[in-house]
């Protein structure tokens, strides 16, 4: 039983969401699809009820308005909707999504993929303790619970979420113990050119530093959290100076905190464009592997779109106009006609790109970075596989992320490797003396979420079992 | 000066990765050449049944000798004796079931029939619905993914070069074999092709025709259960099998197909194939419908027209070989591996190959 759609859309965050309702006001029939329960994406999360009379914030406004066009749209939304296999057919494509405990396939002729990224964090000795999570994680728990991590957190990390996510802390009522950034101050100040096409983007950040400078918050510029002490939750964290390649070179530092919120930048979520039959290829630029779409968000397979961050990391203002920019180009292509030009979106696409790409160059993790893992730091949580677990399948001779995976199970734990692959990516280069470039992830397989037996079971009847003819006796 | 081989492998599977074991073992200098990574193709990927009431009756006794190689591999590969179960769910299935393994038992193998309430005391944890099962105490499981690790592992002990990401290009004749690859150019003595579901493509290398067609099985694995079964189980039309691993994850294959050709990537799982395959071993133990799937994948396995394994020397040559095509070949693969090996140190191997250059449309056994 499938329910067949001109445009499917999966991810209903800025860009998805965009791509979906410039499609729909198009005139297609569209179907967006999401985990979350209401549209936003991560970035414009909605509260949850229990929350809503809380104070607006510019991420909420923007969500509410979007959330509230989609409602008024013919968009259908999918919410608290996985989606775990993708394929291609002669009908066009069909996605096959868990919803409510059961298996729904959507066929349509044009598929828009807006997985939006996913948060790296590097490991270093602690990382697993309770009370550390991540950066994009603590705005998720600000945006939807208004919760806070603890009642005296350290921030640390790249790039300009810190810097949001120490200032929404305050703005709730927590303390910061301190932010703890790799970054330098010349490192902003050079990123500025690409800032000022954007002021609104710019002030914003630059309100949120005032207001911890104000505040007293010390602020650590090329620094690292290079510990988190603490046996079963987190009693403080030892952070270090850092050269210029972001290896630890200070001597340590100690700070008291009950939890730290902790992140390297973002990467790509790229699993279903690969299912989707998309070649990746590393771009540092972009936040990692990526697949090759344009500005249109056309990609090299007919009927198959992309939007946001899933094609490389330019932030929620590029999002939105490549969500609208994509809506367009398949809208065009499910009517069979030529896309228009819309030379001034594409401008404004272009300027919030470059202030996106120049906050991406900021966060990509430079190379010293992973000197802080320790032997027996752990890598893969879903196997407890250590650095020196890892490294030494590497000596043995295991040179690829599939080999690896193989032989430590790396990967084959409920995260799918989404949190592993990067960094055994790194040891494998670094024993090579190669680049992380030269080591892809491991091939992309479903279920893109796990998915319960039960649920593609199904109602089996035993008498439908198709009978094969029996092999060769 | 250049290094002249006395053997290059083309593949670094189980087949190939066995052959060049023994053929060093008996004095010859091999290089394995693997286009990807050592145990990634059908021999990392399998679903790791070792049991013989899946296979041919005329290859009982290779698959007999293969249980013992597996066993004599270990821990090492995962390797676990636990007996064996095939289950029919209808008269229809018990018929073919009884039939099969009355066969299969004859040629030799330990296979008897077992009341459904053995079967219960044993698995109690599988489905109540069961008409008949059949038994083999032989049957076990080794844990595919740990392949690569453990053949490259021998490799380096016994000094054997290999070279990964090393892919094939042009194979040219002159006083030795001259082989063009991704990585350089390399001079054998003699050729073995073990390059599994991509023989064809090899041997086309050498202008030489092989039937070789490629099936896409599909495998699936759960999270970490408690314990489930204890045995691994079959069912009568083999459109199942399962076991529980050491570390509690289920493996869930039985030949589902998926779709994609051995020249472009690994293959696609289909939905259509992976969601009945999961529904009749969940019907056969009710008790994984609590489990959830976290991967479903595809491999190749290869075969020739007659369903019999190629193992001998490639048609037209004297110094250039073939190993491969075995259905069910993990379990024959390090025994067979054996016997090619020996065949090319022009020893009389212990049990008859399976000549290349054969009729494929008669019955030749
Ligand atoms: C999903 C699946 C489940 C299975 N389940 C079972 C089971 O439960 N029990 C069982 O006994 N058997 C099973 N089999 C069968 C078994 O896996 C195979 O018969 C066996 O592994 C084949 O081994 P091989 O070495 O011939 O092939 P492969 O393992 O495929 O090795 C061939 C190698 O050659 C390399 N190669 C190819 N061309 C070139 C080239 N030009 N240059 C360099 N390298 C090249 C490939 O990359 C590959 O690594 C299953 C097969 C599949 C696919």
């Amino acid at each position: 039983m499938s329910q067949i759609f001109d445009i499917v859309v999966i991810g209903a965050g800025p860009a998805g969401a965009n791509a979906a309702l410039t499609a729909a006001w198009a005139g297609c029939r569209v179907a967006m699809v999401d985990e979350q329960r209401k549209p936003g994406g991560q970035v414009w999360r909605a509260k949850n009820p229990v929350v809503l009379e809380a104070p607006t914030t510019p991420e909420s406004r923007s969500g509410d308005a979007l959330r509230q066009e989609v409602a008024c749209s013919t968009v259908l939304t999918f919410a608290q909707s996985r989606v775990w296999q993708i394929e291609s057919a002669a009908s066009g494509w069909e996605i096959y999504v868990l919803k409510e405990g059961k298996v729904v396939t959507l066929v349509a002729k044009a598929l828009i993929l807006a997985t939006g990224a996913r948060e790296y964090v590097q490991p270093v000795p602690g990382w697993t303790t309770p009370g550390v999570i991540g950066l994009a994680g603590a705005t998720a728990m600000f945006k939807q619970d208004l919760a806070l991590p603890g009642q005296r957190t350290v921030v640390s990390g790249t790039g300009p979420l810190v810097f949001f996510v120490a200032s929404e802390i305050r703005r709730l009522g927590g303390e910061v113990a301190a932010v703890v950034t790799p970054n330098s101050k010349r490192e902003w100040l050079r990123a500025f050119p690409a800032m000022v096409r954007r002021p609104d983007l710019l002030v914003r950040g630059a309100l949120w530093v005032a207001d911890l400078y104000l505040a007293g918050v010390p602020i650590y510029w090329r620094h690292a959290v290079a510990e988190i002490d603490g046996e079963t939750d987190v009693s403080g964290v030892t952070i270090r100076r850092l050269t210029r390649d972001w290896a630890p070179d200070g001597e340590p530092e100690f700070l008291g905190a009950d939890s730290l919120c902790l992140g390297n930048g973002l990467t790509p979520a790229a699993e279903a464009a690969q299912l989707a039959g998309l070649e990746l290829r590393y771009r540092a630029d972009l936040g990692g592997w990526c697949p090759e779409v344009d500005a249109s968000g056309e990609t090299e397979r007919e009927g198959l779109f992309l939007c946001g961050d899933g094609a490389g990391i330019r932030g929620a203002a590029a999002a939105e106009i490549h969500g609208k920019l994509t809506g367009e180009t398949a809208s065009a292509y499910v009517r069979g006609v030529a896309p228009g030009e819309n030379h001034l979106l594409q401008q404004a696409y272009q300027r919030a790109a470059r202030f996106g790409m120049a906050m991406t160059a900021l966060s990509v993790p430079r190379k010293g970075l992973q000197t802080l893992m320790c032997a027996d730091t752990v890598v893969c949580r879903c196997e407890s596989l250590t650095r020196s677990d890892i490294v030494a399948e590497i000596n043995a001779g295991a040179q690829s992320t599939l080999s690896v995976k193989s032989g430590l199970r790396a990967g084959m734990g409920p995260c799918g490797g989404k949190f592993c692959q990067g960094t055994i990516s790194q040891l494998i280069a670094q024993a090579k003396g190669g680049e992380v470039s030269d080591v892809p992830p491991p091939t992309a397989r479903p279920p893109l979420r796990p998915i319960p037996v039960a649920a593609l079971a199904g109602d089996f009847e035993y008498d439908d079992l198709p009978i094969p003819k029996p092999a060769p006796l | 000066m250049t290094i002249v081989y006395d053997i290059a492998v083309v593949g670094g599977g189980i087949m190939g990765c066995a052959a060049a074991l023994e053929m060093a073992a008996g004095g010859m200098r091999p290089i394995v050449l693997e286009q990807s990574d050592i145990g990634q193709g059908a021999s990392g990927v399998n679903a790791g049944t070792l049991s013989l009431q899946i296979k041919r009756v005329k290859l009982m006794p290779y698959a007999l000798k293969g249980h013992h190689a597996w066993a004599r591999m270990g821990a090492a590969v995962g390797f676990k004796k636990t007996g064996g179960f095939t289950l029919a769910f209808t008269e229809r299935e018990a018929e073919l079931l009884t039939e099969r393994q009355t066969l299969k038992a004859k040629a030799g193998a330990p296979i008897e029939f077992v009341s459904t309430k053995r079967l219960r005391n044993v698995e109690p944890n599988l489905a109540q619905k069961v008409v008949a099962a059949s038994y083999c105490a032989e049957d076990g499981y080794a844990n595919s993914s740990l392949t690569g690790q453990y053949f490259r592992g021998r490799l380096c002990d016994e000094a054997i070069e290999y070279q990964e990401r090393c892919q094939i290009l042009a194979i040219d004749r002159g006083a030795s074999y001259q082989l063009t690859t991704s990585r350089g150019v390399i001079y054998a003595k003699r050729l073995l092709l073990a390059a599994g579901a991509w023989i064809k493509t090899a041997a086309a290398l050498l202008d030489v025709h092989l039937p070789v067609d490629a099936r896409i099985n599909t495998v699936s694995v759960t999270e970490r259960m408690p314990a489930l079964i204890s045995s691994v189980i079959g069912h009568a039309t083999g459109l199942l099998t399962m076991k529980q691993k050491a570390n509690g994850t289920v493996l869930v294959g039985g030949g589902w197909q998926g779709r994609g050709r051995p020249q472009e990537g690994r293959g696609q799982v289909m939905a259509s194939s992976v969601m009945p395959n999961i529904a009749l071993a969940q019907f056969a133990m009710p008790g994984l419908s609590k489990a959830r799937i976290l991967r479903s994948w595809t491999g190749f396995e290869a075969n020739v027209p007659d369903f019999y394994p190629l193992a001998g020397a490639l048609p037209g040559f004297d110094d250039a070989f073939v190993l491969g095509c075995v259905r069910g070949g993990y379990t024959i693969g390090p025994y067979i591996g054996q016997l090619m090996g020996d065949f090319i140190l022009g020893r009389e191997p212990e049990l008859p190959l399976f000549d290349p250059g054969r009729d494929f449309d008669e019955d030749m056994l």
